[in-house]
């Protein structure tokens, strides 16, 4: 089976059998089988509905997998058509979205896809091969992977809704056996349970054979039916979904019956489980006890294996339960009992599916299923006394759960004890197994100990569950038993949360850094706060001011994602002007609205041109950011090219944010090219919105077939005005006094009673106005705008003065537009000084604004003898000059040249003559 | 005793420095330290910029703020600092390993410890994104040299600190340090819009009284000092010596000269180094040598080992550009020039063949006296190649003087061309 992976080979499809039904208005034809021949290669491989399988797609080495759900093809038989329920690989999930997940994923882990937005019709022929997918339970461990035989297993634990991970029902992973017996009744409610593993159902299934000693104790005892009664109330949830036979199909009873089974390990499972009379149980199984009893040798090892398929949560739809009523003196059962459960399983089919064959037969495997489960009790003695005998009398005389209750109430808290001995043991069977049956028999170990350890979500969807099975219980049995019951299951939780996670390795640690040891003091007083809210990096609620950029880009990137095509944009406007801040805003809220369900799900991802070393990294970033593969440039380029060119058949609309755009600019241009020439491609469904700070970026420095992909959706943020800055940091500041209120006040009395704290800030507000004119005339970026703000706050404290001022301001204003060349002059020794002026008089000479440093030095000595200074030597005269230099008050030439070296100012000669005039 | 007293006599440079500075422009110190105490405690990014004048104190300012600060357990305990130089991190390549490197985050990366410049910047990157400003350690990045940095390729790491400290990821503060006033010029338009735009500028206009009590401060042994009466002798020596005429001539044509700390420091440094255990003060001749070694032209003490030959030669070329106003010459005029010196005199001591005088014109070159005319290419014949004079007139003139045993018609040829 392996070798039809590997090969590249032709394959033909051919329908097996007769069409199981066929739709005329479709015409199409509905079948159960599909066989596939590989050229050149005897063996047909089959593919069944209900079996997961391969199917091509952009990664050789990494197929998509999927569940058959229906196969079918059309009258002429040309077209065969799969419709498939997906998984994910890790690799496809989003790599933000992996930390969802909380721990490392495993290489060979997949998640049930239940995302909406992906077709899940597939044509048949991209089927390349059957695969094994063994569920886990959220918290087991993955087998180890180095085992050869097992090399194409798949593990899912989790379903995957393009937001969060949840807990799988095993029962939609359950997939048929691998080679099924073909005495089986063909149709598909029929065919064998999906039960999970599938390797294992087929020596289960089709040869009843539970562990007879354990049946004949079984039927024997009294003891036992007491135990389960006692444990009663455990698994109510299961139980109806036994009984929601109106609902299920056959196959459905079967796994959840199976996932009775499963949990029947003494003292583990909380399940609550019903039963039907038990008298019919014990003739029952005295019979298979003894037609099985000759296979005991044999299946001892198999039996030991079955304890898999957890399946913890049954759906809701399983819930409901008119038997019940009439049972409800067993209502109350454990996980340990054992023939209540065999008998609910010929129940169902009894009841429910009208031909008798089959029943018998899926009876027959039922029994068998919690039969082979129970060396585990017989291993662990402390589990045997978990319930009383008068609960037993209780459940006999036919009376009701509240007894039961109890039981389960008392017997709870040395429950989680037990649990981890249960673990320990069946670690040690595991261990045991290992030895003897290699790989499939540590599947479904795994799966074993899953049990013991389902994730949060799981438990509390379980919780509630069975919370509401309380409820309705509680018209059978007292009130009063519902809260203990919730209260025992509280501790019961802690152990399993306790579960070993696979620990990380510090490979893959994300660099960090250290967290503080001492917690960052919070603002004290009001102006902390208005600082903090004036901070560049504090992110506004909303972006005043670029209301229609933000609807102009929303509804683009909405309309894209809506319609899955692609699209480019470009946005231009000098930095500071909220470019990138609007992006952002844009996509959270786009993110907000895809979170809700109003548009599909979408990735967005960002990239930043001065954020990486080289234009061609921006293929690695945007490849890893994607698939959070890594790859070399060229590499990343090919796989990204072969992402978004072929069609894939589950793909979300991809956002991708490149800033700086400029930076990618290459002599070919070919990083530019690629990245608005994907979006045009049919099945890339990518938009690409790049941000750049020259609005005729497109014409200036690309070429005509790059330009020409960028089209023409353009928008350009212009500088802010100084009423719209104005704006921006009175709604900033605004905030502070919605937030501050009282802590205002307070300081405001503490400095000077005023009348309300608004007017405090805003006086401030009203100084601006001078500063945000120059700004605005200056740049019109935010930023500056906002920083002057925090510096004049800090300028404020520091003077003490309660509110900032308009002094305050301008004080802020001088300090970061003034130039220092005049204080600098003004501070220069006289020498120096001299020198100067001797420069400025030595361009008048010349009537050039530039001279060597020999002819300035004439007119210095000149000056120092006119100002009766001694006049300085050359080496300290080129010191000097050089000294000037440094500052960049003069612009020279390299230092090598010597007294050859030219000189120029760097400063106006008006600002000198002041400088020096002031002095 | 003597080394001794020396070392303590300099021990608190540093300290003065801060001592002189902190009256002087108390407004910097108190600016800096409040704006690191804020990223520190309060977990604020910020960005600054320490421009002024070499020898003005932006070091030794930052350090005694951080000095200040890190009494401050709670500063102490938070604050990681960086600190790079634009003379030693030349690219960004080299900054950002030295970043991880000061940030013990290459532990992290596992045995592979510096990956490609794209993926240590990634991972830098990455390492400072994770960060947020409540829980993680506050970065102090300190760039000396500032202006260097900003020559990077695109600045790509000048745009990502100030990216980060104007973002809501780990808080850091970028302590920018330059010369450079115009700094703020150099950075990129996108740079320059995420930087903070203050700027602390260290200026200090000192007038000569005070720049005379940093000297008297600066030689003063300190009170503790372990023999108390030789301090004590030693104070009272400098207090006279600050108070003579000719220390006060020297000290204040250095101070127009320069009135930065480092000059200062290696005037006073020259006189103490006279001092010895008979000597045990400083004279006012100390420091009347000690300014004459400062203020000593480079140019003269060279030309004063030159052959007389090779002074002739000197000589020759200032006629030259007297007479044709600095442009530049060859071998073969300055060898007529010289030639025609000779013909006036009848003896003929100076006749040198024409090889040798080839061979001392090649040293002056080789001694930077004279240096070939730009862009004159290797493919003229030496003879003609064009050079200019690297020196002043008042220099020659100063080194013949100077020049021992130098013959008297040659000085008088120095003056005048038709001597």
């Amino acid at each position: 089976m392996k070798s039809f992976g590997r090969l590249r080979v032709r394959r033909f499809y051919t329908w097996r059998g007769n069409p199981l039904s066929s739709n005329r208005k479709l015409r199409t034809h509905e079948y159960e089988s599909l066989a596939i021949r590989v050229d050149g290669l005897p063996r047909t491989t089959v593919i069944r509905t209900g079996q997961h399988i391969l199917i091509e797609g952009d990664d050789d080495d990494n197929p998509f997998a999927a569940k058959v759900v229906r196969l079918f093809g059309d009258e002429s038989g040309q077209q065969k058509k799969a419709v498939v329920q997906w998984y994910v690989r890790v690799s496809e999930v989003p790599p933000s979205k992996l930390k969802l997940l909380g721990r490392d994923p495993h290489p060979r882990e997949i998640f049930f896809y239940q995302g909406g937005n992906c077709d899940d019709e597939v044509n048949a022929e991209s089927i390349i091969r059957p695969v094994q997918v063994k569920h886990l339970d959220a918290d087991a461990s993955f087998p180890p992977s180095d085992d050869g035989d097992d090399d194409e297993t798949l593990y899912v634990k989790l379903a995957w809704d393009s937001k969060v991970f949840r807990i799988l029902d095993s029962a939609l992973v359950a997939s048929p056996p691998r080679h099924p017996n073909p005495s089986l009744p063909p149709s598909p409610p029929r065919s064998p349970p999906a039960a999970t593993p599938a390797s294992r159902t087929s020596s289960r299934c089709t040869l009843p054979t539970p562990d007879p000693t354990v049946l004949r104790r079984a039927a024997l005892g009294e003891v036992r039916r007491s135990r389960a009664a006692a444990s009663a109330g455990k698994n109510p949830a299961a139980m109806e979904a036994l009984h929601s036979e109106t609902k299920l199909s056959a196959s459905k009873c079967l796994s959840a019956k199976r996932r009775h089974g499963t949990e029947r390990t003494p003292g583990v499972r909380k399940k609550l489980q019903l039963c039907s009379p038990e008298k019919t149980v014990m003739v029952r199984e005295d019979a298979l006890t003894q037609l099985l009893d000759e296979e005991l040798e044999k299946e001892r090892t198999l039996a030991k294996r079955v304890p898999s398929s957890p399946a913890r949560s049954p759906t809701l739809t399983h819930r409901l339960t008119p038997l019940r009523r009439t049972n409800k003196s067993l209502a109350a059962q454990d996980a340990v009992s054992l023939k209540p459960f065999v008998i609910t399983c010929r129940k169902v089919p009894l009841s429910e599916v009208e031909s008798p064959t089959p029943t018998r037969d899926n009876s027959s495997r039922a029994a068998t299923t919690p039969c082979t489960k129970e060396p585990k009790p017989v291993r662990e003695p402390a589990l045997g006394d978990l319930t009383c005998d008068p609960s037993l009398l209780v459940l006999q005389n036919g009376v009701c759960v509240l007894r039961a209750e109890e039981e389960a109430k008392n017997s709870s808290p040395p429950r989680s004890s037990k649990r981890k001995s249960a673990l320990k043991v069946s670690y040690r069977i595991r261990k045991q197994l290992n030895l003897m049956d290699g790989q499939q028999d540590l599947n479904s170990d795994e799966d074993d100990e899953d049990e013991f350890v389902p994730s949060k979500e799981l438990q509390s969807s379980s919780e509630e569950e069975e919370a509401e099975v309380v409820v309705k219980k509680s018209r059978v049995s007292s009130a009063g038993s519902r809260t203990p019951r919730s209260s025992t299951r509280t501790p019961r939780k802690t152990p399993r949360k306790n579960a070993p996670g696979t620990p990380r390795t510090p490979r893959n640690a994300t660099p960090s850094i250290p967290s503080r040891s001492l917690p960052a003091r919070r603002p004290a007083n009001v102006l902390e706060e208005a600082r903090t809210r004036l901070h560049v990096s504090s992110v506004p609620e909303s972006l005043p001011c670029r209301e229609q950029e933000f609807q102009d880009i929303y509804s683009f990137v909405e309309s894209k994602i809506t319609d899955g095509t692609g699209g480019c944009m470009y946005i231009s406007g000098v930095p500071g002007t909220g470019k990138t801040a609007t992006v952002h805003e844009v996509m959270r809220c786009l993110q907000h609205a895809a979170d809700t369900d109003e548009i599909p799900p979408f990735h967005f991802i960002e990239i930043n041109g001065m954020k990486m070393t080289d234009p061609h990294q921006a293929y690695v970033q945007i490849l890893q950011k994607l698939t959070g593969q890594k790859a070399t440039a060229d590499h990343a380029a090919a796989l990204l090219e072969k992402r978004f060119s072929n069609p894939a058949p589950r793909k979300e609309t991809t956002v991708l944010l490149v800033d700086e755009l400029d930076l990618l600019w290459t002599r070919k241009q070919n990083v530019m090219y690629n990245l608005f020439n994907w979006p045009t491609c049919r099945h890339a469904r990518l938009v690409v919105l790049t941000i750049a700070n020259t609005m005729d970026l497109p014409e200036r420095v690309m070429i005509n077939r790059v330009a020409s992909r960028l089209g023409l959706t353009r928008m350009s943020f212009q500088p802010y005005t100084f009423r719209q800055l104005q704006q921006i940091i009175t709604s900033r500041l605004n905030k502070v006094k919605a937030f501050e209120e009282d802590a205002l006040q307070l300081v405001s009395r503490k400095v000077k009673p005023a009348p309300s704290p608004v007017p405090q800030l805003l006086p401030c507000v009203g100084s601006l106005s001078s500063l945000l004119r120059q700004v605005a005339a200056l740049s019109g970026d935010a930023r500056r705008c906002l920083d002057i703000c925090r510096r004049a706050t800090e300028i404020c404290e520091l003077s003490a003065a309660g509110l900032v001022g308009m002094s305050h301001v301008m004080e802020a204003l001088d300090e970061m537009f003034s130039s220092a060349y005049i204080t600098a002059i003004k501070c220069a020794s006289t020498q120096e000084q001299l020198f100067l002026r001797a420069v400025i008089a030595e361009f008048r000479r010349l009537g050039l604004e530039e001279a060597t440093f020999q002819q300035v030095f004439v007119q210095h000595q000149a000056l120092c003898r006119v100002e009766g200074l001694q006049p300085v030597g050359v080496s300290e005269g080129l010191a000097m000059c050089q000294r000037l230099g440094g500052c960049r008050l003069l612009l020279l030439e390299s230092s090598r040249l010597g007294v050859l070296q030219r000189v120029r100012l760097n400063v106006s000669q008006d600002d000198v003559l002041y400088a020096l005039k002031a002095d | 005793m003597s080394k001794r007293k020396l070392k303590n006599a300099h021990l608190p440079i540093g300290e003065c420095v801060s001592q002189v500075l902190s009256p002087v422009s108390p407004c910097p110190c108190r600016h800096l330290e409040e704006l690191l105490k804020r990223t520190a405690v309060h977990g604020e990014s910020n960005s600054v910029l320490i421009v002024g004048p070499r020898g003005a104190g932006k070091t030794t300012l930052l350090r005694c703020v951080l000095r200040e600060l890190s009494k401050e357990t709670e500063v102490q305990k938070n604050l990681l600092q960086v600190h790079l130089n634009g003379l030693l991190q030349t690219d960004d390549r080299v900054a950002l390993k030295e970043i991880t490197r000061q940030l013990h985050l290459e532990n992290v990366v596992g045995d592979k410890v510096f990956g490609s410049f794209a993926e240590n910047l990634a991972f830098l990157l990455e390492a400072l994104k994770k960060g947020d400003r409540s829980s993680s350690r506050p970065v102090l990045f300190v760039l000396d040299e500032f202006d260097l940095f900003a020559h990077h390729k695109n600045q790509t790491l000048l745009y990502n600190l100030f990216d980060v400290s104007q973002a809501a990821q780990t808080p850091i503060a970028v302590v920018g340090i330059s010369c450079r006033l115009d700094v703020l010029e150099l950075l990129e338009k996108r740079v320059k819009s995420r930087f903070s735009h203050r700027q602390i500028h260290l200026l200090s206009s000192l007038t000569f009284p005070q720049y005379l009590d940093r000297v008297r401060a600066q030689l003063r042994l300190p009170d503790d000092f372990p023999d108390g009466s030789f301090a004590e002798e030693w104070n009272a020596s400098v207090k006279s010596l600050c108070e003579d005429g000719s220390v006060d001539e020297v000290l204040r044509r250095h101070f127009h000269s320069s009135t930065d700390f480092r000059s200062m420091h290696a005037l006073l440094m020259l006189c103490l180094s006279r001092v010895s255990v008979a000597k045990p003060a400083i004279r006012p001749a100390d420091l009347l040598d000690a300014s004459r070694l400062c203020s000593a032209d480079t140019k003269v003490n060279m030309l004063r080992g030159l052959s007389v030959l090779e002074l002739c030669l000197i000589i020759a070329m200032k006629h030259l550009n007297d007479v044709y106003r600095g442009e530049p010459f060859n071998l073969q005029m300055v060898h007529n020039e010289f030639k025609k010196f000779l013909q006036r005199k009848s003896n003929s001591m100076y006749n040198f063949e024409h090889p040798v005088v080839m061979k001392a014109f090649e040293h002056l070159q080789q001694l930077e006296l004279i240096r070939p005319v730009d862009g004159s290419s290797a493919k003229t014949q030496r003879e003609y190649q064009l050079m200019r004079l690297m020196l002043d007139h008042s220099q020659i003139m100063e080194a013949l003087q100077k020049y021992p045993q130098c013959p008297t018609d040659i000085k008088q040829w120095a003056a005048s061309a038709f001597a």
